[in-house]
């Protein structure tokens, strides 16, 4: 495979660009494979990507609906940070994270992580409290997060409004400053180009609508819109879709899915620095290298499938945007689009074995799984090839909801009282 | 933004008068002690999320503040049939029918 | 030439007599007519250069004349305040003292240094970024990000806070029709004659569409200008129709609810100040008929991007629109029959068309005499190989299909170009309607919806007048009337993809804005992007601004070319909204500032204005912390304000509690269920702490609660938690428990509460109470009574969240601030004070008592805050009792409420720190816990705080360690009641 420097690019600007490869394939199934991912998101692609190359596992199959890339990793806001509260959940972020910073290297692919800082703004005294409690668990475990007062916010992030007039003004914001953003497309096609020099096989435009269960329970294979593909380990990465691949088994899951909405602006020049969220009136933004305002939205109330939301959910991170940003009023909103998340109660991912043996699943990711991608696919091939989960996902297990050993990060940061 | 009709106050309202309350038909059993720990995961946390036909509750809750179920397709979004609390669940060939 | 030509056209289109208008574009003064567009009266100058491209910053000049234009994008500033980036010149009207001024450009639109990067343009290809910029590794954000974002970007954003106003409309109608040219206004009418109420909307400032651009059309002997003139002042004579124009339908959602944008000021030289500056309006219609129109597509072929090179449709729009010549010598090159109108409308001006090159092989016989009669050449079988000029084309070369070796070049000073045309599927797709593929005309077109729309006319891919006229009709259940039409031209013919040959050298764009050319599209599908959304992403073909309105069909049939597949198998992208960009603050509407969300105020919070206490926001209320007197900070003004209460007596606001009333025969029993303590055994008049859990067993609210009687109770809860206690209650009481006679009625806002806390609260109350004995002995530490104060009805309790002699005075709201100030008089002659919710925090953590969501979040259990006491096990039910006994909630070592003393008992602990019991070790540290609530506490001279710690129960006595980010803090875990641990004040 040619490799992608600045010279290769030089010497094939000579020649038109005729000699660059096709970064995937696209082939047939064949009747068996070690190894079936379903879901060629980033999750599921990494997977491939990390079973080839620590684990020695090559003979793989990626299975797709769509086309690759074209599920949540391709409809998020690329916001990466890993300043999570929890143990369990900052050591699988933190792990995704170190992955982020090398990714590009490791895969031959410029995947633009940007270490632009991600701003969490902090609204009330429960939400300084929260933040808090947030940045000295982080400092402790090694993780990067710090306060600062709202005028060091602004200074910052110099569009930020900290008038004490606000409805919710700012009362201070955690920064990570290792936290940013990175190219949704290019880690699936980063993965994608690598995965299939190794030798797996990406399939594309392959629904999996059956799985297939030996008497004796095991899997067997999956049944697609392309014929029986059989193999002895399934791993279903399929976000949205998930709960019903898992039904298919026999399994019933703890999600749900919602319709989860974004946004661009028309590209306007550098204005936005780095990422900056809030979770008190629901609405994130960063620029984009070309110039658009990113905005994420929250999700719809109700269960939905259509990849289309309410347009009262974009108008209400329209108003806390602008609330936050009151300049940005007269930009305008260029595309508008709609993911679909899967929820689990304690709103943390599940990513480990089943009760079906053979059977692995990497769900539940919610609004937030790009960040993880790299340490979410690495640790997620590690329990493919073992058997048995990775340390870091050892607790993000389907055992918590029996046992009530919730990772329960949305309720750790609590409601106002 | 949906337009949910409200079997109580008899009208179409629009979504924002209405919060979401989840899958219907969820039983709480009486006997809550006697529950394994399985049988309360699957109350209390595994859902249905179909692709396709969802038993859901709805709210009214800036309206008549009623809870009452509704039929609805989740990849059209379509309402099928709203129904009030405590009638009983449409036959799964009523749902077939509604869904056609 | 000495002098700037003018390309005003007198006497085309109905213009004569129109007041001259002047304006600026890059500082310099223009003048054009009332009427125009910004890109009309430039062109009317002889100005085609608007704009520069993204990546390689090329010359561009206007493209189109409406909302397709991807070049032409200005920033158009009133002022500092009210600068708007990316204006399409082609849709903005000009005004006296309009401003506009290009962009992405440095030092100038004529010569932009950016320029540059189209020498290495050959590196600068499709996703040239994913392949470098990789090393070194942390030189990515820190120096190439950078120099390309600065490089990107098209406009500048405003920098100050837009004081324009925006409004919001809902509206419910019939029949919503979008767009208005000859297929909207045909339904619009034959809807209205049928008494329905009907909204018609059009982006234009007038209605009419086509017909408007086209001159040679007759309808019963009228123009289409004036046929539809007619149209629009019946219609606006008919009292069920609302004609919008300036009016764009952007999106189109659920059940029918289509979403329009009005711009209200943006055309005008002094806007009324009154007047929004736009208006979004909401629709929900019975039908929605999608009359969007087609739009047309350019040609692909190499260097087709120099100033001066346009679609046909467009020079033909500013011809017969907008009086104005594109050119004085305008060359044509076209797929499609209507650029030959558009051509010979030129030419009957008087304007040289030296050339008509066409794609085809063939053209119609009429087309041909009627170029014979202009004495134009058209070269069939024939495409445009290349152009030449810098700032503006000069000249054009045309070669045979055939091969290169009879070109022949001609010198033009414009050319014009239409591939035909695309039906705008845009909102029917929003509609979640899939296009279908019509191999015969080689287009999308609508299929069936399956919400209740009908696409009529240019975007159904109906090409004839009268079926536009039958079709419009029929869709809102009429007939169209007759009538006669004449002139109309067809709009058959067109070509997708790129033209010419791999011989040609030189750029064919098929984006103009984002530069993507066809040898990029190309390089993607080499790449292996073979579906069209990848092949989108790679290139960005159709993701500027103008959202692939042009290109999106000659990428996809590019790519499908060079995959050999058919082109629905390669896909089309999906469309979203909005249709065209829309200001955010369009959404907004009036939500902006205060009104950016409810704020809740007690009956009180005047008065705490008045005396100039400092607030803090709980939910949606916004509540006093403090009353500082002048001199005092926050840790002054709390310090006093709970010494006050400890010694003396304080009054406060504490109507921010939610409150519930909860009746009927089976209210005991309910609240025997709700909550994890008994109800049924309570004495009327006798208060109760209560806590509430979820079914999975955690702590979800609290709140001391009154028995008045057998059959009513009087539930407080936490501030923030009311609505959710209130839904869950009747959650149960309606669905699970449906058989209980039980009434819940919300009565957070019925009552102020006023606590009056301290050992003279008895005496300041005393003389405003009747009805009711409060002695200690008839009224003792959890009562409640019924009873006046100040003559008001009152309900009075006898608790305390202070730890003091404490009662709390429930009056109706309205007489709440009337109550607050007779307490007042008694009380602040006695040295009592008024007190904020920050004093309050810190007495009832002096008390250890919690707060929930402060020392308890969602994973805290009842026995782990140490609330074992209150859980009446007894009991067969209670929500959460199940819950309670899962495993993890019963294991060792949990987290559990406790106290924390700081060995230096000055040192206060910082709420959220972390706590170990080794501080020595490595990170990552083990956390055994965190803590949860630290004050000063001015009446133990020492601080206090409480914390969860696993299996804090057990460790009384023991050493923590809080590490701080410069110190560590040594702690010995205590209970955590820090003041009166025997409570005996609270009885006093």
């Amino acid at each position: 495979m040619k490799n992608f420097n600045a010279l290769n690019l030089a010497r094939e600007a000579l020649r038109g660009h005729k000699g660059w490869e096709k970064q995937w394939t696209s082939p047939e199934p064949k009747k068996k494979y070690d190894v079936i991912i379903v879901g060629a998101g980033g999750h599921g692609l990494g997977t491939a990507y990390y079973l080839a190359k620590e684990h020695g596992i090559t003979n793989i199959a990626v299975l797709e609906k769509g086309w690759l890339g074209g599920g949540n990793t391709g409809r998020n806001t690329t916001i990466i940070r890993s300043n999570y509260l929890y143990d369990e959940s900052a050591g699988l972020y933190n792990h995704a994270l170190k992955l982020w910073e090398g990714l590009s290297q490791d895969l031959n692919y410029n995947v633009m992580f940007s270490q632009r800082g991600v701003l969490m703004l902090a609204h009330s005294v429960h939400d300084v409290q929260s933040f808090q409690r947030h940045i000295h668990a982080n400092r402790l475990n090694g993780v990067d997060n710090q306060w600062l007062s709202a005028q060091e916010a602004k200074d910052y992030c110099p569009p930020l409004n900290i008038s004490k007039d606000s409805r919710y003004p700012i009362m201070g914001a955690a920064l990570q400053r290792k936290g940013g953003t990175a190219r949704h497309d290019a880690v699936a096609w980063g993965y994608a180009r690598k995965a299939t020099a190794m030798g797996v096989d990406i399939i594309q435009n392959c629904e999996v609508i059956g799985i297939n269960r030996a008497p004796s329970g095991e899997v067997t294979g999956v049944e697609t819109t392309k014929g029986t593909i059989n193999a002895e380990q399934v791993g279903i990465v399929a976000s949205g879709h998930s709960s019903v691949l898992m039904d298919m088994a026999g399994v019933q899951m703890p999600l749900e899915s919602y319709p989860l909405q974004a946004l661009v602006s028309e590209p306007v020049k550098p204005v936005f620095p780095c990422v900056a969220m809030s979770n008190a009136v629901h609405a994130y933004v960063s620029q984009s290298d070309k110039g658009e305002l990113v905005i994420g939205a929250g999700t719809d109330s109700y269960l939905s499938y259509s990849q289309t939301g309410s347009m009262h959910i974009l108008q209400h991170a329209l108003d806390a945007i602008i609330e936050m940003y009151p300049m940005f009023s007269r930009m305008k909103m260029l595309r508008t689009w709609g993911g679909i998340v899967d929820v689990t109660p304690d709103r943390s991912p599940i990513i480990g074995k089943t009760p079906v043996k053979g059977l692995y699943v990497n769900s539940g990711w919610g609004t937030g799984g790009f960040k993880a991608t790299p340490g979410s696919a690495h640790v997620f091939a590690h329990t493919i090839a073992r058997d048995e989960p990775h340390k870091i996902n050892a607790g993000f297990n389907l055992d918590r909801f029996r046992n009530g050993r919730l990772i329960d990060e949305a309720a750790a940061a609590a409601v106002a009282h | 933004m949906l337009l949910i009709h409200c079997p109580y106050c008899k009208a179409e309202r629009p979504e924002l008068e209405f919060s979401n309350a989840g899958q219907a038909h969820v039983v709480r059993p009486s006997n809550m002690e006697e529950m394994s720990d399985a049988e309360f995961e699957t109350m209390f946390f595994i859902r249905d999320n179909p692709k396709g036909v969802n038993l859901e509750r709805w709210r009214h809750a800036h309206g008549c503040g009623r809870f009452f179920n509704v039929v609805r397709n989740t990849i059209t979004d379509k309402f099928l049939k709203v129904y009030k609390a405590g009638e009983p669940r449409p036959s799964d060939k009523e749902i077939a029918e509604l869904n056609k | 030439m000495s002098t700037t030509p003018d390309f005003r056209i007198k006497g085309r289109g109905s213009r004569l007599g129109a007041k001259p208008v002047r304006f600026t574009f890059d500082g310099k003064t223009y003048e054009g007519i009332e009427g125009d567009t910004l890109a009309s009266a430039l062109i009317a100058n002889g100005v085609h250069l608007m704009g520069r491209s993204f990546k390689y910053h090329r010359p561009r000049g206007v493209i189109g004349a409406g909302v397709e234009e991807p070049n032409a994008l200005m920033d158009i500033s009133r002022d500092n305040a009210r600068s708007q980036p990316n204006v399409r010149a082609t849709v903005q009207e000009i005004y006296d003292g309009l401003k506009a001024k290009s962009q992405n450009r440095f030092p100038s639109l004529a010569f932009d240094v950016n320029a540059a990067n189209g020498l290495i343009s050959p590196i600068l290809t499709a996703g040239f970024y994913y392949k470098t910029f990789k090393w070194p590794a942390a030189a990515w954000d820190k120096l190439y990000e950078p120099i390309i974002r600065k490089a990107a970007g098209l406009g500048v954003s405003p920098t100050e806070e837009d004081p324009d106003r925006y409004s919001n409309r809902f509206v419910h109608c019939d029949v919503m029709v979008i767009g208005g040219g000859a297929a909207g206004l045909m339904a619009a009418k034959t809807a209205a004659n049928k008494k329905k109420s009907v909204i018609i909307c059009d982006e234009n400032p007038s209605m009419g569409g086509w017909l408007l651009s086209d001159t040679d059309i007759r309808i019963d002997g009228k123009s289409g200008a004036e046929w539809a003139a007619d149209m629009v002042a019946e219609l606006t004579a008919m009292p069920n129709v609302r004609l919008l124009t300036r009016t764009t339908g952007f999106g189109y959602f659920q059940q029918n609810m289509v979403a329009l944008n009005e711009q209200v000021t943006d055309h005008l030289s002094r806007p009324d100040p009154d007047s929004p500056r736009e208006r979004m309006w909401q629709v929900r219609a019975g039908k929605v008929i999608i009359a969007q129109g087609a739009i047309e597509r350019h040609m692909v072929f190499p260097d087709n991007d120099r100033p001066g090179i346009l679609l046909a449709g467009a020079a033909q729009t500013f011809l017969n629109k907008y009086s104005v010549a594109v050119g004085q010598n305008v060359g044509v090159y076209t797929a499609c029959d209507t650029a030959y109108a558009a051509a010979f409308d030129l030419a009957e001006e008087g304007i040289n068309i030296p050339v008509i090159v066409d794609h085809r092989d063939e053209v119609s016989e009429e087309i041909q005499k009627q170029a014979d009669e202009f004495g134009i050449r058209i070269i069939t079988g024939a495409h445009v190989s290349g152009t030449s000029g810098k700032l503006r084309v000069n000249g054009m070369s045309v070669s045979k299909h055939t091969g290169n070796s009879d070109r022949e070049d001609f010198d033009i000073d414009a050319l014009i170009m239409s591939a035909g045309w695309t039906p705008s599927l845009h909102l029917y797709s929003q509609s979640r309607g899939k296009p279908e593929w019509d191999e015969a005309t080689q287009r999308f077109l609508p299929g069936v919806s399956p919400q209740n729309c009908a696409s009529v006319g240019g975007c159904n891919g109906t090409d004839d007048l009268a079926d536009v006229f039958t079709e419009a009709a029929k869709a809102v259940g009429g007939k169209a009337s007759k009538v006669k039409i004449t002139d109309d031209v067809s709009t058959s013919g067109g070509f997708i993809g790129a033209t010419g040959t791999s011989a040609d050298k030189g750029k064919a764009f098929v984006d103009f804005q984002n530069d993507v050319t066809a040898k990029d599209i190309a390089l993607a599908v080499r790449e292996g992007m073979h579906s069209i959304e990848h092949v989108k992403r790679y290139t960005t073909n159709g993701m500027a601004t103008d959202q692939g309105k042009l290109s999106n069909m000659h990428g996809l049939a590019i790519a499908a070319k060079l995959l050999d597949k058919p082109i629905p198998q390669v896909g089309l992208t999906t469309f979203r909204a909005p249709y065209t960009p829309t200001t955010f603050a369009a959404f907004i509407g009036h939500n902006r500032g205060k009104l950016f969300d409810v704020t809740r105020e007690t009956p009180i919070n005047d008065w705490a204005v008045e005396q100039g206490a400092e607030f803090e926001p709980v939910a949606l209320w916004q509540r006093a912390m403090y009353f500082p007197k002048s001199g005092e900070d926050m840790h002054a003004a709390v310090d006093r304000e709970c010494q006050t209460v400890r010694t003396k007596a304080g009054i406060f606001d504490a109507s921010t509690l939610g409150k519930i009333e909860i009746t009927g025969p089976d209210a005991a029993a309910f609240m025997d269920i709700m909550y994890t303590n008994g109800w049924s055994k309570l004495k009327p008049g006798r208060a109760k702490y209560g806590i509430m859990l979820r079914e999975d067993g955690f702590i979800y609210d609290d709140g001391v609660i009154g028995k008045l009687a057998d059959d009513r109770f009087h539930v407080t809860t936490t501030t923030g938690g009311a609505p959710r206690v209130m839904n869950m209650m009747e959650d149960f009481v309606q669905t699970e428990f449906p058989e209980m006679d039980v009434w819940l009625t919300s009565t957070t806002e019925q009552w102020a509460t006023i606590a009056i806390q301290g050992p003279l609260a008895r005496d300041i109350i005393k003389p405003l109470v009747t009805g009711a004995n409060i002695s200690n002995e008839k009224f003792p530490h959890m009562s409640v009574v019924e009873c006046k104060v100040c003559g008001v009805p009152a309900r009075l309790f006898r608790i305390s969240f202070t730890g003091e002699l404490g009662f709390e005075i429930n009056v109706p709201a309205d007489y709440g601030r009337a109550v607050w100030e007779a307490i007042w008089k008694q009380a602040e002659p006695k040295g009592a004070c008024a007190y904020g919710t920050e004093a309050m925090h810190v007495m009832r953590a002096e008390k250890g008592y919690i707060i929930v969501g402060q020392d308890t979040d969602g994973t805290v259990t009842p026995y782990d805050a140490g609330l074992s006491w209150a859980i009446a096990k007894s009991k067969p039910d209670f929500v959460g009792k199940r819950g309670l006994t899962r495993p993890d909630l019963v294991a060792d070592g949990r987290r559990q409420l406790i106290g924390l003393k700081t060995k230096d008992p000055k040192k206060v602990l910082q709420e959220g720190a972390q706590i170990v019991a080794d501080p020595d070790q490595p990170i990552p540290m083990k956390m055994v816990g965190f803590v949860t609530s630290s004050y000063w506490s001015g009446s133990l001279d020492k601080s206090i705080a409480m914390a969860v710690v696993e299996d804090g129960f057990n460790l009384m006595g023991k050493t923590l360690y809080v590490p701080m980010e410069d110190e560590t803090i040594e702690v010995e875990v205590t209970n955590t009641s820090f003041y009166d641990p025997k409570g005996e004040r609270l009885h006093g």
